[in-house]
């Protein structure tokens, strides 16, 4: 029933209001991608999923990322890595680092509420991590109200809602 | 505004709008805010051995043990927008084999309300030390820091290291007796 009124809606919309309707939707779509050039990052602001860096982090949460390649891996740096063969970034603290001269590097990551290291969690055999597997690093925060963001309706035009997606 | 949809989509717009700028300004009245403070490091103890890395890469490494004294206050570093800090004290040195090597011995996360004036003695380790190699032996400058990462309410994730550092001469010669 819901739907249907919905769809009168839009038809009775005129001309106007459609340009209007699209020029927000662009200029939210140009904000998004215009954050993706700036930070480097394919997802600038992502949803805490798990609660692996709890208390830091909790589920519901709002990271912003960067994913700038010439940043150097330091320690207690939060970055995103993804594992190969795996869909889903991870969220963790670097706990060790062994750079070489060229600048190759290998490091180590921790959730912060986690009792041991990620070696689990790589591919098997696999004991570090490299530049190649970093996809952005942790610079901003936000909390929020807890698992708000991750109930929302996707629906198309419904304001800025669906600008935010989940990926941890 | 005449459907139940379009009133809980304005009201919706609207309240996102307040919080933007309820986080822009919890953000930018704590953004530029001094965060180092000064700190304290004493190591007592050093000891070496080389062993299997059995936390990762099973080859022979170094393996290094130190404890440890911090002494810090960091009461300034709270403010209303400060929900937890996240401390650890790395071992930064040179090997043979890595340029730079950066290992993570102990962290410890401080939320706001609890004690932040640390005085802390004879402390180990909490990580295993393992090199990545055999560059430990010998090593006459590892230099401990300590460091915290400020968690804010809402804003910057800054990584601040404290003024005050350790530097810590490795021995030249393996431990065999069972001691730490």
């Amino acid at each position: 029933m819901l739907s249907l009124d919905f769809l009168d809606d839009v038809r009775r919309m005129n001309k106007r209001q459609v340009l209007n309707f699209g020029m927000i939707v662009s200029s939210a779509l140009m904000i998004w991608k215009g954050l993706m050039v700036v930070t480097g990052s394919e997802s600038p602001i992502v949803v805490v999923l798990s609660g692996s860096m709890e208390p830091a982090f909790h589920r519901g949460d709002l990271l912003f990322l960067t994913n700038r390649i010439e940043d150097p891996i330091r320690v207690g740096e939060i970055v995103v890595f993804r594992i190969e063969g795996r869909e889903i970034p991870i969220v963790h603290r670097v706990l060790k680092i062994h750079e070489k001269q060229s600048g190759d590097i290998k490091f180590l990551t921790k959730g912060d509420n986690n009792a041991v290291d990620d070696r689990g969690l790589y591919k098997q055999g696999q004991h570090w991590l490299e530049k190649k597997d970093v996809v952005g690093r942790a610079r901003g925060y936000h909390c929020l109200l807890q698992g708000f963001l991750l109930h929302l309706p996707k629906q198309p035009g419904a304001g800025h809602s669906d600008i935010i997606r989940g990926l941890m | 505004m005449n459907t139940v949809l379009s009133r809980a989509n304005s009201l919706f717009a609207f309240s996102l709008s307040v919080m933007a700028a309820l986080t822009f300004g919890c953000f930018i009245t704590t953004a530029f805010k001094e965060r180092s403070v000064a700190v304290r490091l004493a190591v007592s103890r050093v000891t070496l051995k080389n062993v299997e890395d059995f936390t990762g890469p099973r080859e022979r490494s170094d393996l290094g043990f130190i404890t440890f004294d911090i002494t810090a206050d960091l009461q300034t570093i709270f403010d209303w927008n400060v929900k937890q800090l996240f401390l650890y004290l790395s071992a930064e040195y040179s090997t043979k084999n890595n340029a730079l090597n950066q290992v993570v011995l102990w962290d410890k996360i401080i939320l706001r309300g609890d004690n932040p004036k640390l005085l802390l003695k004879d402390m180990k380790s909490k990580y295993y030390f393992f090199d990545d190699g055999n560059g430990l032996k010998g090593n006459r400058n590892v230099t401990l820091t300590l460091s915290w990462n400020v968690v804010p309410n809402a804003g910057i994730l800054p990584l601040v290291t404290g003024s005050g550092h350790v530097s810590v001469p490795f021995p030249d010669a393996y431990e065999t007796t069972k001691s730490y």
